[in-house]
């Protein structure tokens, strides 16, 4: 009877419930849905140096995203570990065989484990992935205003025009790192 | 916020951390599946949020809706004229999006999981975060 918190949800049950994340905080408290603000809330917390831009009170706007924070780590702590699916994911056969080439050969988790260890840092490969990785999409996050929720959920939500707009950016620059720039990193 | 409020918000994210690692949101397999155009997975994802949200959106605006404080609910809106720092913004964050193949929710999802070396991809994205703060100023908006 537990089995669906084990088994992975198929796009059209996992979508509407991500989309329902937005009304749900609008109604409770009148917050916007998006997660990359809390890395901002997290840098005002300690603002060395007195940054203009960490300069707010922090705990005000973003003590309600911050928790909301704990809770995804919380609800990943869950779906990850404690109902964790135990077989790989169906991916196209097209990525597969695509990523095969580029040298990924563990399939088995939700990421591969051959990138995201802890003795890849040692790499130039690793470095890359998981340092410059993160670092771009907190500088870029912020650049563009907002991530994935923040843009792509929240603003389109709202048919914001610049969220379409930073939508498009994402793609732009995912398809380089995709197309041009991940081949060389792999390569 | 009283403690109500902290478990009503920790609660919801519980749930989309559940949500986005039972819907595979969090992989970086599923990401470079995305970007490769090879299945519908991610693209209905988002697009089902995306109309999910739209129409909940307009009926809290056409019905003036308050929230649970009953506060007027307001959304700000975003200044469309800086399409600079949206394109150029929105690429750095694309490029980092698929070189990690995971964007700030899924981040702190993995972690959750167990993967303890997400600490390091967290860590950079706090100082992308503060390296944008430091150069706000001398970048074009």
């Amino acid at each position: 009877m537990l089995d669906f918190l084990y088994q992975p949800w198929p796009w059209y049950v996992a979508g509407p419930i991500i989309g329902l994340t937005v009304p749900i905080l609008l109604l409770l408290g009148g917050k916007m849905f998006g997660v990359s603000a809390n890395l901002r809330h997290a840098c005002a917390a300690c603002n060395f140096g007195n940054i203009e831009f960490f300069n707010y009170d922090w705990k005000k706007d973003g003590r309600w995203n911050l928790t909301f924070l704990i809770g995804t780590i919380l609800g990943g702590f869950l779906g990850g570990y404690v109902f964790a699916n135990p077989e790989p994911i169906q991916l196209a056969a097209s990525t597969i065989t695509d990523l095969q080439a580029l040298g990924i050969q563990d399939f088995s988790g939700l990421v591969p484990n051959d990138l995201f260890a802890w003795d890849m840092l040692g790499t130039g490969v690793g470095l890359t992935v998981l340092v410059l990785g993160g670092f771009l999409v907190g500088f870029g996050a912020r650049y563009a205003g907002g991530c994935t929720s923040g843009h792509a959920i929240s603003g389109l939500s709202d048919l914001q025009l610049a969220s379409l707009i930073a939508v498009i950016g994402f793609f732009i620059g995912g398809l380089i790192m995709t197309f041009f720039i991940y081949p060389i990193i792999l390569g | 916020m009283k403690f109500t409020e902290y478990l009503k918000y920790l609660l919801i994210g519980t749930g989309f951390g559940f949500v986005l690692v039972k819907s595979e949101v969090v992989s970086w397999f599923r990401i470079q599946e995305m970007f490769r155009f090879d299945s519908i997975h991610m693209y209905g994802i988002i697009g089902l949020a995306v109309i999910v949200g739209i129409i909940s959106v307009q009926i809290i605006k056409r019905k003036n809706m308050k929230d649970a404080e009953g506060n007027p609910i307001s959304i700000p809106p975003k200044d469309p004229s800086q399409v600079t720092r949206y394109i150029v913004g929105g690429s750095i964050f694309g490029l980092g999006w698929a070189l990690l193949g995971a964007c700030p929710g899924p981040m702190f999802a993995l972690l959750g999981s167990g993967l303890t070396i997400m600490v390091i991809p967290i860590l950079a994205a706090l100082a992308g975060t503060y390296t944008y703060g430091l150069l706000r100023d001398k970048i074009p908006h």
